[in-house]
């Protein structure tokens, strides 16, 4: 029987200032049609926001898109659309919900989510990526726009592979210009980046603080909140605001001992992205357990900024390329996703590793079994492996999720019960 | 040499792991180097030019049993990265010495470090092959990249490549290129005088011979091939897509056949054919060979094309083959081969093209369902 651990209604307003900030993004997308204000889809992972921003293009995310109607239930018939028309169930269903979107005529002209004028397919790791956007290109008849970023497979960027990046940075301001009409400024450039080095300062500085016990808030269910800012609001000085208060109300928390549950019994790190279509039900099976993830991979799908890389107004477009290459999760190998969680592990204090293997998302998960290898068999941490999809319902077993689940965290207090004896 | 007498020869060296394959040619080039090249397409000829032997790594059909690998790779992933990755595990890789992968897709880019990770003693490199096929700055960058892999090899193995010893190479991978490319053409002008069969048996041990050697077997085929005069019968011409990785069982190839078609285009092995024509033999050879992929590759799913639609390059094998249909094999689990289908598919309605959908698994090895269902495509199109 799991203790009976609840949430702390917390949510305070990081939850609240997070939605409003989103909402507002939102609507100014919904209005650029009618405005005449240049949109340009761009995606999530390792993405030049601030050169989109400083271009005056707004940026719109189709994965944004995606889990949005995925928490709000929307997925599935969007998937079943795509699929009449051609996609296999194999392939990632964010790509299927995004074009089961236009087939159901939820974006086009004159749609809540407009087409694109330019496509930007920053191809940061993930080469579903490449396929999508050029679907993307085809069903919108927007300019497609590759910007090839090479995958890190040194321990670090080589000036060849900066300097390839920031040749294509240079031809994306070009086509940007010719889609604005409006000259290109380093200087605007700048000033974006030094909103996003304020933005990403705090971001870091909030995960920091779930070096705390209890921790703050939970890096993987709450963090969801901070991400929307992160990744896509990243350059603008509300975003830079908001981490600002984030991290004043983590703080207090901090504090005062407080964490996002009634207990802290079980610190644990999350690996993969998480069921958006029952996102609440999934975080509760943990919450009954008391588990709290004190830091998780997902948050870092966009940018890793707490091992302290920012942008840096200097060296924009330098900045800009290494932080493609190397600073996020999705450029990064497999393995070298290990050594991110096997810091985690370590410096969070975490007592154990629950991955949440995703269909969808190979990227993610294809070989995860060796990494749960690696982590129970090489380090010794108890590792947990449960699966079901990011976008699609069908593949979430609440059942079976929940036996495997409380029978984990059922031999973890066992453990723990004897390591005190 | 006959014909069967080659068809031989390379049944037997396609039946052989890996392993096996780059011993025995070890045993015949003491001190000796071999590098396993995971599909689409790799710079066979870097490998060459270094005295190794460049050969392909294409999974394990169905030949091993999965008794490893499936516990690292969830169900949810293609078969040949399973394989791949049990091979080495069966100890069916020893005696390759290197491994290249590249980005093709993301179980191909986790599998290549996972594969270090298990045999931390392998040289495993990882190539970022382009997706940008426009920018200026691409051709240069991919020329570095492939420096890159020659000083790997280098650095572990010891022989430079040089530029001479490039360039010669790339002339003989031309060669072996244009072998294949005849025996590609002689299939689309007389498809009942060579069967796919034959071909891609000729085609898979080419990837695992010294290619000196391939290009014998390559002309005995030309050359009898040519001299038959087989009747032509009652099928309709078939372009294969979408098996460019994960290889289909003989059987299958062999019921495509049976049921009533013949294959006149596919894509199989197609990094062993990559280019639409000579890789340039003047000037720096590594620039002539990033150009080359940048500028002279033919389609391929695993490579973004700007200056062409996704279905237009298959359009064009469809009218330059002459064929009547289409016949998609995406391997289950195929996520580039299963995204292209679409574009794909939709842009051969609008041409008019009719297409068949067969997915396949390496292990695959009963038939009947897909004869039936290929049996009842070709009448359909035979009686309309
Ligand atoms: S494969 Fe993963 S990273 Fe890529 S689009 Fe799908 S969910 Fe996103
Ligand atoms: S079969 Fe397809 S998914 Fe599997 S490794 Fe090859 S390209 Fe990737």
């Amino acid at each position: 029987m799991p203790p009976q651990v609840a949430e702390r209604q917390y949510q305070g307003r990081v939850h609240e200032r997070s939605r409003q900030l989103m909402s507002d993004w939102m609507a100014a997308l919904g209005r650029a049609e009618a405005e005449g204000v240049p949109t340009g889809a761009l995606m999530i992972s390792g993405n030049c926001v601030e050169l989109l921003r400083a271009c005056h293009i707004l940026p719109m995310f189709p994965e944004v898109t995606a889990l949005q109607n995925a928490i709000r239930k929307k997925s599935l018939p969007l998937i079943l659309k795509a699929e009449q028309a051609g996609y296999s169930s194999d392939n990632c269903a964010y790509v299927k919900a995004d074009i089961g979107l236009f087939l159901e005529g939820g974006m086009g002209p004159g749609r809540p989510i407009p087409f694109p004028t330019i496509t930007v397919c920053n191809y940061v790791g993930c080469n579903v990526y490449v396929k999508w956007f050029e679907h993307l290109a085809d069903i919108s008849g927007s300019k497609l726009f590759m910007l090839d970023v090479p995958f890190a497979r040194t321990p670090e960027p080589r000036p060849e592979d900066v300097q390839y990046v920031v040749s294509q940075l240079r031809e994306l301001i070009a086509l940007c210009e010719s889609v604005t009409g409006r000259k290109f400024d380093i200087d605007e450039l700048r000033e974006v980046l030094a909103h996003a080095a304020r933005a990403e300062d705090g971001y870091a500085r909030c995960k920091d603080l779930c070096r705390h016990h209890p921790a703050p808030f939970d890096a993987y269910f709450d963090a969801i909140n901070m991400m929307g800012p992160i990744n896509v609001l990243r350059g603008t000085p509300e975003a830079a605001d908001f981490f600002e208060e984030a991290v004043a109300e983590f703080e207090s928390l901090a504090a005062q001992g407080l964490g996002p549950l009634t207990e802290e019994r079980f610190r644990t790190v999350v690996e993969g992205p998480p069921p958006y279509p029952y996102y609440k039900n999934f975080r509760n099976l943990f919450t009954r357990w008391g588990a709290v993830a004190v830091q998780s991979t997902y948050s870092t799908v966009g940018g890793i900024w707490e091992w302290g890389f920012r942008h840096d107004p200097r060296r924009p477009l330098e900045s800009i390329a290494e932080q493609m290459l190397r600073e996020n999760l999705t450029n990064r190998s497999i393995t070298a996703r290990y050594q991110q969680i096997r810091r985690y592990v370590e410096e969070w204090q975490a007592d154990a590793l629950v991955i949440h293997s995703i269909k969808s998302c190979r990227l993610f998960s294809a070989g995860q079994g060796d990494m749960r290898d690696y982590f129970t068999r090489e380090l010794n941490v108890p590792t947990l492996l449960v699966e079901s999809d990011l976008e699609d319902p069908r593949y979430y077993a609440e059942a079976q999720l929940k036996n495997r689940i409380d029978a984990f965290f059922e031999a973890l207090e066992h453990r723990k019960l004897v390591a005190a004896r | 040499m006959t014909t069967e007498s080659v068809l031989d020869r390379c049944r037997d060296l396609i039946a052989l792991p890996p392993g096996a394959v780059a011993e025995q040619w070890k045993a015949r080039h003491p001190g000796g180097r071999a590098v396993a090249l995971y599909p689409v397409w790799a710079p066979a000829e870097l490998i060459h030019a270094a005295g190794m032997l460049p050969l392909a790594l294409l999974g394990a059909g169905g030949s091993v049993e999965l008794t490893h690998a499936d516990a690292r790779f969830q169900s949810f992933v293609c078969s040949i990265a399973k394989s791949t990755l049990e091979l080495g595990f069966q100890g069916l890789l020893r005696g390759v010495d290197g491994f290249v992968f590249s980005n093709i897709c993301d179980v191909a880019r986790n599998l290549a470090s996972i594969y270090q990770r298990n045999f931390p003693d392998a040289l495993v490199t990882y190539l970022h092959l382009p997706q940008n096929s426009t920018s200026p700055a691409v051709t240069g960058y991919l020329a570095g990249e492939l420096r890159r892999l020659a000083d790997a090899l280098a650095e572990r193995f010891g022989p430079r490549v040089t530029d001479a010893a490039l360039a010669k190479s790339i002339e003989t991978y031309n060669a072996l290129r244009a072998g294949l490319r005849a025996l590609y053409d002689l299939r689309i002008a007389e498809p009942q005088n060579l069967s796919t069969v034959e071909l891609y048996v000729a085609l898979r041990a080419a990837t695992l011979a010294p290619p000196e050697e391939a290009l014998g077997w390559l002309g005995t085929l030309r050359e009898q091939a040519a001299g038959r005069a087989g009747r032509r019968q009652d099928r309709i011409r078939v372009v294969v897509e979408g098996a460019f990785c994960e290889q289909p069982p003989l059987g299958l190839l062999e019921v495509l056949e049976e049921a009533g078609c013949y294959v006149v285009e596919d894509d199989l092995l197609l990094g062993w054919r990559w280019f639409t024509d000579d890789v340039p033999t003047e000037g720096d050879p590594w620039e002539a060979l990033a150009g080359a992929y940048v500028n002279r590759a033919l389609a391929s799913s695993t490579r973004h094309e700007s200056r062409r639609h996704r279905a237009d390059g298959l359009i064009e094998k469809v009218r330059r083959a002459r064929a009547d249909a289409v016949i998609f094999t995406p391997a289950k689990f195929c996520e580039p081969a299963l995204f292209d289908y679409v574009l794909m598919k939709q842009g051969l309605e609008r041409a008019g093209i009719p297409h068949l959908l067969v997915e396949f698994e390496e292990k695959m090895w009963t038939f009947e369902r897909t004869r039936n269902e290929i049996e009842t495509f070709v009448e359909s199109m035979l009686f309309e």
